[in-house]
């Protein structure tokens, strides 16, 4: 059978057609060979760029953090690989249930799920946010066992900062935290590593101060990833240098022993090497556990150290400031010899008080000291003696000896909030407080009352140039990356020996002579001896009502009210070595509370001098420092 | 010699058909096939046995039933034309039921040996239909209204079988192939003017009522057509798979980074990288030249088809030869035009090289066709 072929019209209208189809096809393929040839040969270029971006990505390398060692070589702080789970959101699709998932396999508590969702719901989407820290390594294995169920889950090898010595060294060392908003704001530092989320900087102590060093620098990896981020292979890469280890002066040994001895008092202690300045212990109580704020501190605990009238918070050896009471007739007695208003022979007659302008100044004995010369008005802390030779003095000269011994000046420690203190004069009354200096201001300075403040550690520092005769400063590191912190102030004191003599034979009294303020604290091993000065500060105002009714003993007051105890010396008296410094906040009498603290922490410290020498920094410490870990 | 004669001793029988092959076109189809496979060897990074070693036994297989039907008389694929459009009917039908779900659409029937996309034998089907329609239909009449509206209708029922998987790619395709193989049966131009006048008010009418009230769709639907349009106001959606395509195309230069050396798809930029995008890899590798080669063979491919059909004097033969044809240029063009950013993402495979068994089934019975209207053609 066939069918008879169609007539010619449509045959001839096909045949058109057809090549008019043919013809609009072909310019299609025309416009399509046009286009390949402006994206493949002419924007060649940019394409080749871009594609080049999409391949390669750059990573950051975190450094591990530098070590702190105390003289010894004993670790302050170190790093502990912590392996942990980071997430990206917009990779895993819907967040909580892959989370959900993810707590089948490993330990997330309901609050943890909970943080990490809010976490993640503040920072962008591609930000990874750790959802899960201080893991095993089998925990680690489960889940990149079950990576293809959990889009978005790396686990990642972090470090957590230790502090092995916790509340001893809480104040000096401080602790790391996790960069916050707050941070970024305050800090003028554009190191890419801050952006890394929960990166742990310094903040507080030694790890604030010294942040730079003991950071490190960042390495970088260029990796080939693929579109939906997975590592394909590492280009290349350029090593992390991890972060200086820093030495400090304190001697580990001392500060335990100075810590336990403080005790529950709220008070400070700080011993200082007078021949070159190293600090061997730095001890403020009640202290805290720097690990807790590491891993994050809670809130319970938070409001404990907060609200604790102790301030556990608080580094009272540089950051708290006392009246100096009876430890300041040392910069006082200084003053006049040096000014010539009075010679260590000269006799001051002690009634009792010194009444000027109808206004009783009185001495801390009721009955008086009767006649006393300068090496007694130590030993006996009489305050009429300062209050009569003050006025001949004045408030500049005081305050200048106050300087050349410390006290009012900034001192160059490695810590937050160091602070001046306070050796007022007539200058500064008339700026701060806007009123003229009145002799009696210059009355309760010359008995470091009054306007006069001086941190603990500015307390050993004055016992320190009194005993050495030199100006030598306070030092707390010893070393960054094995380089030598240099000692500073070996330069005499602008001091006659004569003067100096005078009143370090006042001091050896206060201890070691019969009726002496601290007689009961004496070191009695020969050689040993330590010379001191007591204090007593008031931190209340005796009004004359209650001076008729007879003072209120001390111990009957509240707690917040009662006197400051203070004692300062050094030793050995013959050849010092060591100066310290101890403040018990609302302790009571310094000759009761504040002398034998500080006797007992100062022969610890000569009984460990036998080997308390430099060491240089162990070697063993330097293998300690972990090695950079690959995070892929 | 009657007339009659003539045409019996011109058409060749029993083994001797071989020899009047179009072996040309059969020549180029394996050409343009051998460069998928090429490309799905280096996508896969080497491992044969991925795509590539599937795609050439399919290829193999769809050869050896485009020989068989070339050596069936197009006669028989004439009468049963109608029987063909009418199973691809029942099989879109039956989707709903027996479909399986593949990425939000339900396009496929499982054969157990192979999985069918009927959509893709629907493009066959229809043009199978119109073919015969026209082969059918008295001279007279082609431009008659009520002869005009049975195709239109012949063409829409599938379309919109198709639009409910949904598979709008598929569907503008079946539409697109039918009113081309109307334009070259002769029907009037008239109705293409209004056609094409309508399309392009309502398009217009559904556009200006956009934030007045009378606004004719909702919203977001506005934001799809949007984004369907220029894909570069979605960055993460479509448009990130055409830049992403752009980049690796535009990435290849004048002569490409070399077989095996693209870096965009082995580190899956590119979506699809193996079934629609596959061009991108060509083009990433082989660069400008490889493209404009694969556009040559494509282009000599249309043309075969077409000096084939315009020397044969069978209306069936050359109306089903153009519309093989024509649906295959659809295909390229689409395709290319879609990863080159020329047009919006729809899914339409690159015929004989991207991945996938239905596509490539079907092409090849449809060239079968060609085959076969080539061999038994009246001289």
């Amino acid at each position: 059978m066939k069918r008879p072929v169609k007539p010619a019209r449509l045959r001839k209208l096909l045949t058109r057609r057809t090549i008019f189809l043919a013809g609009l096809q072909a310019g299609i393929i025309g416009t399509l060979g046009v286009q390949m040839r402006r994206i493949a040969v002419e924007q060649n270029q940019s394409f080749r760029l871009l594609a080049e971006e999409n391949r390669v990505n750059i990573r950051l390398i975190p450094p591990v953090r530098g070590l702190i060692f105390d003289r010894l070589g004993k670790p302050l702080a170190y790093n502990e690989p912590n392996y942990k789970i980071d997430m990206v959101r917009e990779q895993s699709g819907d967040p909580e249930a892959v989370l959900r998932r993810l707590a089948t396999i490993i330990p997330i508590t309901e609050d943890g799920i909970k943080a990490a969702l809010e976490e993640m719901s503040k920072r962008r989407g591609f930000v990874p946010v750790t959802v899960a820290e201080d893991l095993d390594w089998e925990h680690i294995a489960a889940v990149s066992a079950n990576a293809p169920a959990l889009p978005g889950i790396t686990p990642e090898l972090g470090h957590y900062r230790i502090y092995p010595q916790a509340d001893d060294f809480a104040h000096i060392i401080g602790f790391v935290g996790p960069v916050s908003d707050y941070d970024l704001s305050q800090i003028d530092d554009d190191d890419p590593l801050l952006l890394i989320p929960r990166f742990q900087i310094g903040k507080n102590g030694i790890e604030r101060r010294i942040e730079l060093p003991l950071r490190g620098k960042s390495g970088i990896k260029r990796i080939e990833v693929n579109a939906i981020g997975r590592v394909m292979r590492v280009l290349g890469r350029e090593e992390s240098h991890p972060g200086a280890n820093v030495q400090l002066t304190i001697d580990n040994r001392l500060q335990r022993y100075a810590m336990e001895r403080l005790g529950d008092n709220s008070a400070a202690a700080v011993v200082m090497d007078v021949r070159n300045g190293d600090i061997l212990a730095l001890a403020s109580a009640p202290s805290f556990d720097p690990n807790k704020f590491v891993r994050g501190i809670s809130t319970t605990d938070w409001t404990a150290l907060n609200t604790d009238d102790h301030k556990p918070m608080l580094n009272k050896t540089v950051t708290g400031t006392y009246p100096p009471g009876s430890t300041y007739k040392l910069v006082t007695a200084l003053a006049a010899l040096k000014g010539g208003f009075v010679t260590p022979k000269d006799k001051v007659y002690c009634g009792g008080y010194t009444e000027i302008y109808n206004r009783r100044f009185h001495c801390w004995r009721r009955g008086g000291h009767g006649k006393v010369d300068l090496h007694n008005s130590l030993k006996q802390s009489c305050d009429v003696y300062y209050y009569e030779i003050s006025q001949d003095v004045g408030i500049e000269n005081i305050s200048e000896m106050a300087k050349e011994l410390g006290i009012g000046v900034q001192h160059d420690l490695e810590l937050p909030a160091v602070r001046e203190g306070l050796a007022p004069t007539k200058q500064w009354k008339k700026l701060r407080k806007d009123a003229d200096w009145v002799i009696g201001d210059t009355l309760n300075a010359s008995i470091g009352q009054g306007f006069v403040l001086a941190s603990p550690m500015q307390l050993a520092v004055m016992a320190a140039r009194v005993g050495s005769g030199t100006k030598i400063s306070p030092r707390l590191v010893n070393a960054v990356d094995n380089r030598p912190n240099p000692v500073k102030g070996r330069e005499p004191l602008d001091i006659d020996v004569e003067h100096l003599n005078a009143v370090r034979s006042g001091m050896f009294g206060v201890v070691n002579e019969r009726g002496g303020t601290a007689g009961g604290s004496a070191i009695r091993h020969k050689g040993w001896e330590m010379a001191g000065k007591t204090g007593t500060s008031q931190v209340r105002f005796i009004t004359k009502e209650e001076r008729a009714r007879g003072v209120t003993r001390n111990e009957d007051l509240p707690w917040e009210r009662r006197d400051h105890a203070l004692f300062v010396a050094y030793a050995p008296a013959d050849n010092p070595r060591f100066s310290i410094s101890v403040v018990v906040e609302h302790g009571g009498g310094g000759s009761s509370v504040a002398a034998p603290i500080a006797r007992d922490i100062m022969l610890t410290a000569l009984e460990l001098a036998e080997d308390m020498d430099y060491r240089a920094l162990p070697t063993d410490a330097r293998a300690a420092r972990s090695q950079p870990d690959d995070k892929a | 010699m009657s007339y009659l004669e003539q045409n019996i001793r011109t058409i060749p029988t029993g083994l001797s058909k071989v020899l009047y092959f179009n072996w040309p076109l059969a020549l180029l189809l394996t050409a343009v096939a051998s460069t998928g496979f090429l490309m799905l060897y280096s996508v896969s990074g080497g491992d044969i046995h991925r795509w590539a070693q599937p795609q050439i036994i399919r290829f193999c297989l769809g050869m050896g039933v485009m020989i068989f039907m070339a050596f069936i008389p197009i006669n028989f694929w004439r009468e049963i034309s109608g029987i063909a459009y009418l199973a691809g009917i029942a099989m879109l039908l039956a989707v709903p039921y027996i479909g399986q779900t593949r990425g939000g659409a339900q396009r496929w029937i499982d054969l157990k040996f192979m999985t069918l996309q009927p959509s893709e034998l629907m493009k066959v089907g229809v043009v199978m239909a119109l073919a015969l329609y026209y082969d059918w239909l008295d001279e007279r009449r082609v431009s008659r209204p009520l002869w005009v509206a049975i195709p239109i209708a012949l063409i829409l029922l599938p379309t919109f079988l198709v639009l409910g998987q949904p598979d709008l790619g598929t569907a503008l395709l079946i539409t697109a192939g039918g009113a081309i193989m109307m334009f070259i049966a002769g029907v009037s131009l008239w109705y293409f003017g209004v056609a094409f006048l309508s399309i392009a008010l309502l398009l217009t009418g559904v556009f200006a009522s956009k934030g007045t009230e009378y606004q004719m769709l909702k919203d977001y639907q506005y934001k799809r057509i949007e984004t369907f349009m220029d894909p570069s106001s979605d960055p993460l959606g479509s448009g990130y798979h055409i830049t992403q395509s752009k980049i690796a195309l535009g990435s290849g230069g004048l002569t490409g980074r070399g077989f095996m050396q693209g870096t965009q798809q082995r580190l899956n930029f590119l979506p699809e990288k193996h079934t629609d995008f596959i061009f991108t890899t060509l083009g990433e590798e082989f660069g400008f030249v490889g493209g404009i080669v694969l556009l040559v063979l494509y282009g000599l491919i249309l043309i075969f088809c077409y000096v084939s059909a315009l020397s044969n004097r069978d209306r069936y033969g050359s109306l089903v030869t153009i519309g093989v044809g024509t649906t295959f240029f659809f295909y390229f063009a689409v395709n290319m035009s879609m990863v080159m950013g020329l047009a919006p993402v729809v899914g339409v495979p690159l015929p004989l090289v991207s991945y996938g068994g239905s596509a490539m089934m079907v092409l090849l019975m449809a060239f079968g066709l060609v085959q076969s209207a080539h061999v038994h053609r009246p001289r």
